[in-house]
């Protein structure tokens, strides 16, 4: 059982942390990331690594985009789905 | 005389059947033969005389990295027309915004022909109805011959060495965007000079390429090269390599890829994203050319650590300075061993401009000697030439400088001195005829290999509800995960704004605008960003406060 809550708060942990370096945020389960202008094309592969890392979770490249997840709330429900 | 053209068709008649280009996308890749690529080009060329454009003519490339930009670039240039390749929209840019900034250049530039695709033609005609420009679509094929090919070949045949051959849209802040235009006689002496710096072998080569064309980097030596030469070029799409950035190795395994230009922030890129367990063959790798970004011998190491189990050698390393207004290359280091590391004091090198050997210092990567025909120096503020390991503004001389900026000559007669020096708007030294840069004149970022001027910023976080209208100051700092600058915006927010609500926005007014995503984005009380007498911000003041109160 992965908790949907606690993905979100592992992921934004890493974001804040590693990827914005500003560990004092806090991201909203809906705000945009990739539209939004908080994470760049350059990150979103190391998000997808922490993604496959952390919980076996694969995300093809196709799907880094917008399109697929644009906030924490949608790449938790793909990670639920997935997870192992 | 040979032109670009001329020298296009020579390739082809000599080995039709050789191939010309790989080109690789999702889900597949075919080869094109040297004779099929003239061919396809010539539909274009034909397609654009018929619509009555010739010799001279301007024509935008508004066109996704794809086969159809490859032909209708050649196609144009065979016409004897000149092709300049515009970014093609992206997912983040607004469209609006973005077909505007097409309407600018069309009207700064005087261009003749846009070619896009059919769905981009009816925004832009309406857009553009007023001007004396045709938008003619993509798709040309041998139908499109309704002229025999060697009459149109005719055209170009009769060019003079000085004319134009392409433009290449120079990084200007948005409202000043300039064409570099090149001519017939600079860009094939590039391509000569060049294959020499890089000992290039035409029959032994594979060029293996991720770069847009739009930039000189891809477009001179990730596509011209190549194709004036008939070096075996792999053709990958930056959109596809950015979100799986390990297929450039697996394009080089497949295809024994030699040659490759990349800038830094992909040397940390391409090492972030190997996946435990994966399998690659590097040993065809001879070259990997840092280029348009800042160098870090830090970038280098972690390439080389994590590709070494691979094949990949350390004397693989390469970098070269380049810029679109020397066509390209300026400088290159010797291929086939890896570039010298001058170590020097920090102190002398930031306070007095000296740069002073030392044990333990900063780690300056040497960007080689001057390519065949290249002349540098390097320039005190009144323009007197200054001694070995002294950092001025470096100014170069050589025989591919560019014509002059496209229809601004005040913009050109401010770029050359009288003695025909282009002065870089970047400061450097020369050590043992080694030329190493150490930092910017111009105030002007580099994030990911996409320049960004700090006004631009600025601008935008002076336009967005709640910041303090002047009161925002944009800069770049290092950012050593990716090993390129992150942007910082810095601003004072008007009373009572909601910063959440203010970060949002300017955030997504930033990328729609720009495609650069804010590394860091700081609010700070009324009173906080230093200002110069003169009441331009002293971005390097603030840039050096933001560093000692929030850290890098």
């Amino acid at each position: 059982m992965t908790d949907k809550t606690e993905i979100i708060s592992k992921l934004n942990a890493y974001i804040v942390t590693e990827l914005l370096k500003r560990p004092d945020k806090t991201i909203g389960a809906d705000e945009a990331l990739i539209s939004g202008g908080l994470i760049d094309s350059f990150s979103l592969v190391d998000l997808a690594l922490f993604v496959e890392q952390s919980w076996g979770a694969r995300i093809d490249d196709t799907e880094l985009n917008a399109e697929t997840f644009d906030s924490l709330g949608q790449l938790a429900d793909l990670i639920a789905a997935r997870a192992n | 005389m040979s032109t670009l053209a001329s020298t296009l068709i020579a390739r082809a008649t000599e080995a039709p059947q050789q191939p010309a280009l790989t080109f690789v996308e999702r889900g597949g890749e075919h080869t094109i033969s040297r004779g099929e690529f003239l061919q396809a080009a010539q539909a274009y060329s034909s397609r654009l005389a018929v619509a009555g454009l010739g010799a001279g003519d301007l024509v935008i490339l508004v066109l996704q990295h794809s086969l159809d930009l490859v032909y209708a670039f050649w196609g144009a240039s065979l016409l004897g027309a000149v092709p300049s390749i515009f970014p093609f929209l992206t997912e983040k840019l607004d469209p609006d915004l973005y077909r505007q900034r097409v309407k600018t250049l069309v009207e700064h530039s005087d261009a003749r022909a846009i070619i896009t695709y059919p769905e981009n033609a009816e925004p832009l005609s309406e857009l553009l109805s007023e001007l004396p420009v045709q938008i003619l679509v993509t798709g040309a094929t041998t139908a499109d011959f309704k002229l025999p090919a060697s009459e149109i070949s005719l055209q170009s045949e009769g060019l003079a060495p000085e004319a134009i051959a392409l433009l290449q849209h120079s990084s200007g802040s948005t409202g000043l965007q300039k064409g570099v235009a090149l001519s017939h006689r600079a860009v094939l002496r590039q391509v000569q000079a060049y294959g020499k710096a890089i000992a290039l072998d035409p029959q032994t080569d594979v060029i293996v390429s991720w770069l847009p064309l739009y930039h000189d980097m891809g477009l001179i030596a990730g596509f011209v090269v190549p194709v004036l030469t008939g070096t075996h070029l792999v053709l990958m799409s930056p959109f596809e390599w950015v979100r799986q950035p390990t297929s450039l190795l697996e394009a080089i395994g497949r295809h024994r890829g030699t040659l490759c230009w990349l800038p830094n922030f992909a040397y940390k890129l391409i090492a972030r994203s190997v996946r435990p367990g994966a399998e690659f063959d590097l040993s065809s790798w001879r070259a990997v050319i840092n280029c348009s970004e800042p160098v870090y011998d830090e970038s280098h190491q972690v390439f080389v650590e994590k590709l070494a189990p691979f094949g990949f050698s350390a004397d693989a390393l390469a970098v070269s300075y380049a810029m679109a207004e020397n066509t390209f290359a300026v400088t290159q280091t010797e291929v086939g061993k890896p570039p010298t590391v001058d170590v020097v004091e920090i102190a002398a090198l930031q306070e007095r401009g000296e740069a002073i050997p030392t044990a333990e210092g900063k780690r300056v990567v040497s960007c080689g000697t001057p390519i065949e025909s290249v002349e540098l120096a390097i320039f005190d503020v009144e323009r007197n030439a200054l001694p070995e390991r002294r950092v001025g503004e470096i100014g170069l001389r050589s025989e591919f400088m560019l014509s002059g900026y496209y229809k601004r000559p005040e913009l050109s007669a401010e770029a050359i001195t009288a003695d025909g020096w282009y002065l870089t708007g970047d400061m450097g030294y020369l050590a043992d005829g080694e030329l190493y840069i150490s930092g910017r004149k111009k105030d002007l970022l580099i994030v990911g290999g996409k320049n960004i001027y700090p006004q631009d910023l600025e601008d935008i976080a002076n336009r967005t509800a709640g910041v303090y209208p002047g009161r925002a100051v944009a800069f770049g700092v290092l950012d050593e995960r990716l090993g390129s600058e992150k942007v910082v915006i810095v601003c004072e927010l008007q009373e009572g704004a909601d910063p959440a609500a203010a970060e949002q926005a300017l955030r997504a007014k930033v990328v729609q605008e720009t495609e650069v995503t804010v590394g860091d984005l700081r609010f700070v009380p009324r009173g906080w960003i230093l200002k110069t007498s003169s009441g331009k911000h002293a971005r390097t003041d603030n840039r050096e406060k933001y560093l000692s109160e929030f850290g890098g």
